[in-house]
């Protein structure tokens, strides 16, 4: 494993592969908290740090725990524990050594324990058969792509509030189609050969 | 099949959550932010709708600033008196209840009164017209009557009457929603005990406000001149009333030559 591979593996799990337009996990943070820039950006943040985190601890575990035994079969349960707890350890962490972060971040750091990009990122890391560097990697940039991809939205939805789409769009119908062509815009990004 | 394929899983599963969960109390002692208990009792004492009429993003919030001395005892409006006085005696200091208030639409450049300058077509929103061309009216500060409040109040408090946005006080609950969203900043909160109003929010200078407007405050003073309470001032041009001064003589009302401020 050298460092063109690991950063051809973050390039394609960035852009090629995002999680939400190429994916589609993450879909529901991705309509819900995409109103504001800022909280899109505070979302994409916290999202950030945890799957980085959740990615190294999922991988040991999985690795150290799981495979010894044989209980592979379990590991969807066994990673939803980690996660959970991972993000309570990391709240009362910042909580106590980064307040501000921890204020910027807000309501949006508990939430991301359910939030199914996070969980689909460590059962990724080990259906690819990822090394403990790969994982971290993979983990940190997946949720860059998702990080991107929420503040883009963000951004455009922010710009439609002053639009006036015909009476049957209005709402959310106009951000679901929004949504699709934002989709359709990464696609392109399906024919980059690594 | 065995049992120890149940046993084993079920066994792991057991440990891997005591350990997590010892993690988590040690974690939970170690990393102990101390907060202020009077956070916690302010918390309760205050009503828990989380509306966010004070400003800030709910309850808790609000305890928190109350606690740090960020805000005022009584900022709670929803709460009204009884929750005021609670968390007083939890702070140890003497408070009232605000007065309840309604809001008021500072302008009354309706119809034939203000002078147009253009029809806004296309969007009908007050903050999209405000960033094209600053409205349909030559005053630059009055009413674009296209009703962004109208829209934004949850009581059907707002109604736009003559081309001005006019409040229904009996429907008023005085939560502010109108007052952030107007982009001409017309709408202001009253007391409910007020009794004279100045109908105008135009800075722009007397003679401008003039051309513009029939009833626009021309920042002429008279109306500070005249008052016995010293509540009256002009600032940037446009009249104020200090409610707290206001002994609502009518004074103002009678000498302003505009007749901007009316009784209410």
């Amino acid at each position: 494993m050298n460092f063109t591979d690991i950063l051809l593996l973050m390039f394609s799990a960035v852009l090629v592969e995002n999680f939400i337009f190429s994916r589609f996990y993450g879909c529901c943070p991705f309509l819900g908290v995409s109103e504001k820039p800022d909280t899109a950006l505070g979302m994409g943040m916290a999202v950030t740090f945890v799957m980085t985190v959740s990615g190294a601890a999922t991988w040991a575990v999985y690795r150290y725990l799981l495979v010894p035994f044989g209980l592979e079969y379990l590991q969807t349960v066994a990673f939803i524990l980690v996660i959970a707890a991972l993000v309570q350890f990391i709240e009362m962490f910042l909580r106590r050594f980064i307040p501000a972060l921890y204020s910027a971040l807000g309501i949006y750091l508990p939430l991301i324990t359910t939030n199914c990009a996070v969980l689909s990122s460590a059962l990724l890391i080990v259906q690819e058969d990822y090394s403990f560097l790969e994982a971290v990697c993979f983990g940190f940039s997946a949720a860059l792509g998702f990080t991107l991809a929420i503040t883009v939205f963000a951004g455009l939805r922010a710009r439609m509030a002053y639009a006036d789409p015909p009476r049957a769009f209005k709402g959310f119908p106009i951000t679901l189609i929004a949504a699709g062509l934002l989709a359709m815009a990464f696609s392109c990004f399906s024919g980059v050969q690594l | 099949m065995e049992l120890t394929e149940i046993l084993i899983p079920v066994g792991i599963f057991a440990a891997l959550g005591i350990v997590l969960g010892i993690l988590l109390a040690v974690a939970s002692r170690l990393f102990a932010v101390k907060t202020d208990e009077r956070v916690g009792q302010i918390t309760e004492a205050l009503p828990g709708a989380n509306c966010g009429g004070c400003g800030y993003s709910g309850c808790a919030a609000l305890a928190e600033a109350i606690v740090k001395g960020e805000a005022p005892a009584n900022a709670c409006r929803a709460g009204g008196e009884s929750c005021a006085k609670r968390i007083g005696e939890i702070m140890g200091v003497a408070v009232r209840a605000q007065t309840p208030v309604r809001a008021r639409v500072l302008c009354s450049g309706g119809c034939g009164r203000a002078k147009e300058k253009c029809r806004c077509e296309g969007v009908q929103d007050c903050i999209a017209a405000d960033r094209m061309c600053g409205g349909g009216k030559v005053c630059s500060s009055g009413c674009m009557g296209l009703g962004s409040c109208v829209e934004a109040c949850r009581y059907d408090a707002l109604h736009v009457v003559d081309g001005v946005a006019a409040v229904d006080p009996a429907k008023c609950t005085g939560c502010g929603a109108c007052v952030q969203i107007c982009p001409k900043h017309l709408i202001a909160l009253v007391p409910v005990t007020a009794r004279y109003l100045v109908d105008c929010s135009s800075h722009e200078p007397g003679a401008q406000t003039r051309a513009a407007c029939d009833v626009g405050c021309i920042g002429c003073r008279i109306c500070e001149k005249n008052c016995p309470a010293d509540a009256v001032h002009v600032v940037n041009n446009c009249a104020v009333i200090d409610y707290e001064k206001c002994t609502a003589c009518g004074l103002c009302a009678s000498k302003c030559p505009r007749k901007v401020i009316v009784r209410i």
